[in-house]
Parts: C-alpha cells; structure tokens; sequence
C-alpha cells in the first residue's frame, strides 16, 4: 500500500539522506523515498502488519532527529 | 531566527573580547573563549551528547563537537569557537536558502484554488473545492480562479491559463465552452457546471506533479546519497588513524600535532554541501521549468533530458496543426472565388474532412436549390450540375477519367480538381498545416546538440517528402500504420548509445505505446489531456514545439550546476584533507572546506531555478 506523510521540522539535507536509508532496511518497506526539498515520506509498504511498519518507520526517523515529526499529508 | 542572530553576535563579541585579553590575562581570556564557544555550540554539544548516549558516531553534532573541544584541548582557542560559529552560520545560511527555495516554488504553484463558491437553493456559499461534487453548479466572480474543472452553463468571460501553459494568452469563453480549473476569470461573471472533482481537476494533477517531481530521484542524486553514507565513516576513521598511529611509529612526532590534523579532518567530515546542493539544484530546475509550462515528472528525466540526441516527432497535430484547411487556390481562366464556389457546391453533400474544409474556406451559405443530380464517383470524386454547368471535382483519376487535360504536379496535402463543362478550371489544395514554430524549434533542437531529428507519419511519402525538406528534417518514415511506429521507435531505442537519450514528441493522443517506449516522452499541448498526462515522462501545458528545446536547455544549464558543485565540493574537500595529513592545512582551511563549499554551492544551486534567459537565446 502507497502512503504519504508530511516530515514536520526536517531541515538537513543529511538526515533526510539518513532516515531514507534507514526506512529503506525495514522489513516490510517496499521502497522509501524521502523527498528533503517538499519535506515529504513517500512509503510504499506491505499490507500485512502495517501498523507495526509504521511504528518502526516512525522510530527510524526520531533516531535520525527527534526534532522531526511524521504526519499524514 | 532572531535568537540565533543574536547568539551570533554575542559570539563575536566575546571572541573579539578574547582576543583582545590574550595578552593581557590568559584566564580571563580562557573564560571569555569559553563562554562565546558555549553561547554558540551549547545546542550542537547537547545533541551530540544525546546522540553518543545512543551510539552514534557519525552524527554532525557529534563529530563537530570532538573537533572543537579537541581544538581546545591543544590550546588552539580562536580555531575552536569558530570552527563552532562558522559551522552554525553555515547551518542558519543553509535552512535560510532551503527556505527560500521552498517558498518561491510554492509562489510558483501558487494557483491552488482556496474556495468555490458553490450555488445552493439557498444562495451562494463559499466551500472548499474538495467538497464540491460532480454537476453542482458554481459561481466564478471576476479576479477569482477557476477552482474545478466544468463547462460554462451561464454568462461569458475571458479567462488568462498563464499558470496552466506558461503563455499569457488571454482566452473567451462563452456558454457550453469548457474551461479549466487554474484558470483566471479576468471580466465577466462564470455559471460554471463542475465535471470533475477537484482530485481529478486539471489544476490539482499538475500540482500533484510538480510537487512530486522531485521522489523521482537522479542517478547523480543516488550516487550521492551513497557516496554520503561511506565518506563519512571513512573519513572519521582516517581521522582516529591519523591521531594514534603517527605519534607512536614516528619518531619525533608530536601528538598535537597530529590530532591537530586529525580534528582538520573531523571538521571536514560532513558531505552537507553535496548532500544539500544536488537535491537543492535539481528542486530549482524542476520549479523553473513548471514555470515555464514544462512539467517534468521527476529528477531523472531531467537528468535523461539533458543527454538526448534523438527527437522522434510525430507529424500530425505535433509538427503540424492536425487540422486541414485550405491552402492554395489555383484558378485557370476564373476568378478565385469562384472556383472555390464551384467546389464547395459540388462537395456540399458530403461530411468528409476534405469537403468541410472546403466549405468552411468559402463561408457562404450554399443554396442547395441550384444544385441537381449530385453524383459520387468512388474513390475520385463528385459529379454534379451547379447553375446548369456540369461541374467535376476531384482526383487526377477523376480527371483522367473523362479526358480532362489538366497539370499533374506534386502538392503537400489532397489536390481537388475541377472542371467545368469539361474544361479545366484549376486546382484546390487542402493541407494540414505546420505550426509557425516548428521550423524554429527543429533549428533550435539541432543547435542543443541534438543529431538526429526523426519524423513519423501515416501520411504519404510525398506529403511526409516535403513537409520534411520544408523543415529540414531528413529522416523521416511515412505511410506508418500505429504498430510500425512503436516497431521503428523500438528500433531505434535499441541502435542507440546508452548515453544519448532518445524523446518522442506527440500530441498524447494514440500514441501512448510509444510514449511509454521512449527513454523520455513528450507530449506536447496536453493541457487538459489526462491521458497524456498520464502516459507522458515531460508535459509541454502548450503546443508550442521551441517549448521543447527550452526544455532541454533549462536541464542541462540543471546538471551542468550539479556537476559544478559536485566536482567542487569534491576538489575543495579532498584536497584540504590530503594537505591536513601533511600538516599543511589550518583549520580555517578546513572550516572552508566545510561551510564555505556549502554555502557557495548552495548559492550556486539556487541558480538552477533562474529560467527566463534560457528563453531568448
């Protein structure tokens, strides 16, 4: 399933970089495409367990900075 | 903002005041470096701290923190809080250009419309435009967007689509025209019937688009970011070699020394300018390009764009109008006019393309009553009696039929002859046209470094011939039917060079396949297309062709920045980190290396979005 969400407060290019990556290594993530300049998360993630994939999608991006909050676009 | 200014300045002060000191009282003059370092890095040395506590190593804060406090550490005060200041100036400059590329790129898409004015049996009232359904009517007063996309049911107006083509081409509409959400009403007042919700609205998939050009992302792009993840690491763990190994195997070597030129490299530890920049410039392309009326679907066709060299255009309805009109006249003995009579008479009862044409050429009403014995010859022409005269148009065949002595010369387009009783009277040619830019566009797209420029038609060879002599197009393939198109396109796509990218330019309508086929498609005038919209990788909102090669150039004048920062940012760092190992490098070298390259790469990205010029040359 196709999701979008609004990155509130991300404001380094690097982080941005990050947290891509780092959403990208989670089980269940299909692909992960942060974009720094719109601030915008677009997740593309299985269906199955989706909650839980999100959970840990929200826990990869305030381990890159706390600052950042993920809310839905 | 404001706060951090004020840190700044405050940094200054003390430093000044340090400095001055140093020779007067080294402990005062400690206290005052130490109270500026911290007014300035005390947020930077509290998220390092977070961040070690939960192991990360290679966090910005944490690494600028050990090369400052390690400055201090070897005595070298002044380098330390301004490695500190410098990195939070660079950090403020940074956010203050993302910022302002973000908002000029909003007021470039700034045509979202907030509010329609919905009509309801109780009058009129303001909603937003995703609440209003399909078929409700809505009231569009003078000044305001057009909010959903609809058909005129009342009232009249002339509206300006500048956000939606580029081209301020103001345009009239009157009742039972279609109009376009994004649109300014700029007069009278609209009754608009909503066709579409705003979801599926012209003005919402093209910022939908826009928006979302840049999740796309770019070879060079990608290879930054993986650059970024190991240059890093590598560079800190040639920092940690750096401070142990020498001291203890060379013989003489000072360990200050060394972790001097260990912090140098700590310092220069961030790729921020490249990680920034390419993404930065990339926005910047994107943005001007929309502004432009050239929807470009995402950072990789920009990228893809600016390496074509072959443009494979589809004739009619993008080289040409795709509408057929009259275009030469050629009377023998008689007037103009009419011989245009006699044809538009005796093709009146026909609907075919070839006689609308030529009754919309003559624009009288045809009295029908002087009109008899109408007769169609298949696959020639008409026969008919007009005013007692029997009247022949057609084909040579037709002519050649009943022995009519006539001039068999080659024209662009359907040639109707037509005799008179027998006698010839000349000849009418009805041919699409080619748009006024084209000829332009095609010299413009061979000066942009383009090589092989292909035309594809159904048309005959000797219409394809000449429309492309006249536009200097020479490989051309005719008499296509829709699969050979895709069949030739394929063949070219798998002749060509990896690294030369081959566009093909169409109306979006039909040729989908072949849009879809090619490393870039085009379409061209999709305004209000949703198909090809769809279908296409780069939108031109108009059908102008020299959109085309503008296209091209705001993409490479894009890479070419890209390029530039690339290979400076790589110069600038590496070189200052092969001088810091050989203790030839200050740290003001190394502080340059890291905010200085940023911020003039950042300036330097903020370019991309500069498109106007690009226009004239």
């Amino acid at each position: 399933m196709k999701k979008n969400y609004r990155l509130v407060g991300l404001d380094c290019a690097n982080c941005a970089a990050k947290m891509e990556r780092k959403i990208n290594t989670i089980k269940g993530v299909n692909e992960a495409v942060v974009n720094f300049m719109t601030t915008k998360l677009i997740l593309d993630i299985d269906d199955e367990n989706s909650e839980e994939i999100l959970e840990n999608v929200k826990k990869a991006i305030q381990d890159v900075d706390k600052d950042v909050e993920m809310k839905r676009a | 903002m404001k706060k951090s200014w004020i840190k700044i300045a405050l940094c200054v002060c003390l430093l000044a005041a340090a400095i001055f000191t140093e020779d007067i009282n080294h402990l005062i003059s400690f206290a005052l470096y130490l109270a500026a370092y911290l007014v300035v890095g005390y947020d930077v040395v509290m998220k390092a701290v977070r961040n070690i506590m939960r192991g990360k190593v290679f966090d910005e804060n944490f690494l600028m923190s050990l090369a400052t406090i390690g400055a201090f550490s070897i005595k070298t005060y002044p380098e330390a809080v301004s490695v500190m200041l410098f990195y939070q100036l660079g950090e403020m400059f940074q956010s203050y250009a993302v910022n302002k590329s973000r908002k000029s790129i909003a007021q470039l898409m700034d045509f979202r419309p907030d509010y329609a004015n919905l009509l309801t049996e109780k009058g009129e009232e303001k909603v937003d435009p995703y609440d209003v359904e399909t078929g409700s009517l809505i009231l569009v007063k003078p000044g305001e967007k057009i909010p959903l996309d609809g058909i005129v049911e009342k009232g009249s107006s002339t509206v300006d689509s500048s956000v939606l083509t580029g081209e301020s081409m103001p345009r009239d509409v009157s009742e039972g025209d279609e109009i376009l959400s994004g649109c300014i009403n700029l007069n009278g007042l609209l009754t608009i019937k909503v066709t579409k919700e705003f979801g599926e609205s012209t003005v919402n998939k093209i910022l939908d688009l826009v928006e979302n050009a840049g999740n796309k992302k770019s070879k060079s792009e990608s290879f930054i970011s993986k650059f970024a993840a190991v240059y890093t690491p590598i560079v800190v763990i040639a920092a940690v070699i750096l401070a142990v190994v020498p001291p203890l195997f060379i013989e003489g070597a000072v360990f200050t020394d060394w972790l001097y030129r260990a912090l140098n490299f700590l310092v220069v530890s961030c790729p921020c300018a490249l990680v920034i920049s390419i993404p930065l410039s990339f926005f910047g392309g994107l943005g001007g390009a929309s502004k432009e009326g050239i929807l470009i679907k995402g950072s990789n066709y920009l990228e893809m764009l600016s390496q074509a060299k072959t443009v494979i255009f589809d004739k009619t309805g993008t080289l040409t109008y795709g509408i057929f009109e009259v275009s030469q006249i050629n009377p023998v003995n008689i007037e103009e006019s009419e011989l245009l009579a006699y044809a538009a008479y005796a093709e009146s009862y026909s609907n075919h393309p070839i006689s609308v044409s030529l009754k919309k050429a003559y624009g009288k009403e045809i009295d029908k009553t002087v009109l008899s014995d109408v007769e169609e010859i298949p696959g020639c022409g008409v026969s008919a009696v007009i005013k007692e005269k029997r009247v022949l148009a057609g084909n040579a065949k037709l002519m050649k039929k009943y022995n009519i002595d006539f001039d068999e010369k080659l024209y662009i387009g359907t040639v109707v002859h037509i005799a008179v009783d027998n006698e010839y009277k000349g000849f009418i040619v009805i041919s699409d046209k080619i748009k006024e830019t084209t000829a332009e566009a095609v010299s413009k797209l061979k000066n942009d470094g383009v090589t092989n420029i292909v035309m594809l038609t159904g048309d005959v060879k000797a219409v394809a011939e000449k429309v492309g002599e006249e536009l200097g197009i020479d490989n051309i393939h005719y008499e296509l039917l829709p699969t050979d198109k895709v069949n030739i396109t394929e063949d070219i796509i798998k002749n060509h060079n990896e690294k030369e990218k081959v566009i093909f330019a169409g109306d979006g309508i039909n040729d989908a396949p072949v849009l879809a086929l090619a490393d870039i498609g085009v379409a061209m005038g999709a305004v209000g297309s949703d198909a090809a919209i769809e279908a296409a990788d780069v939108v031109i909102m108009n059908d102008d062709l020299t959109k085309l090669s503008l296209a091209i150039r705001i993409c490479k004048k894009t890479i070419r920045i890209v390029k530039q920062n690339v290979w400076f940012a790589l110069i600038v760092k590496f070189g200052v980190l092969i001088l810091s190992a050989f203790g030839k490098a200050t740290m003001w070298a190394a502080v340059f290396a890291d905010v200085g390259v940023s911020v003039i790469a950042i300036l330097n990205a903020m370019r991309a979005l500069k498109v106007s010029s690009l226009n004239k040359q």
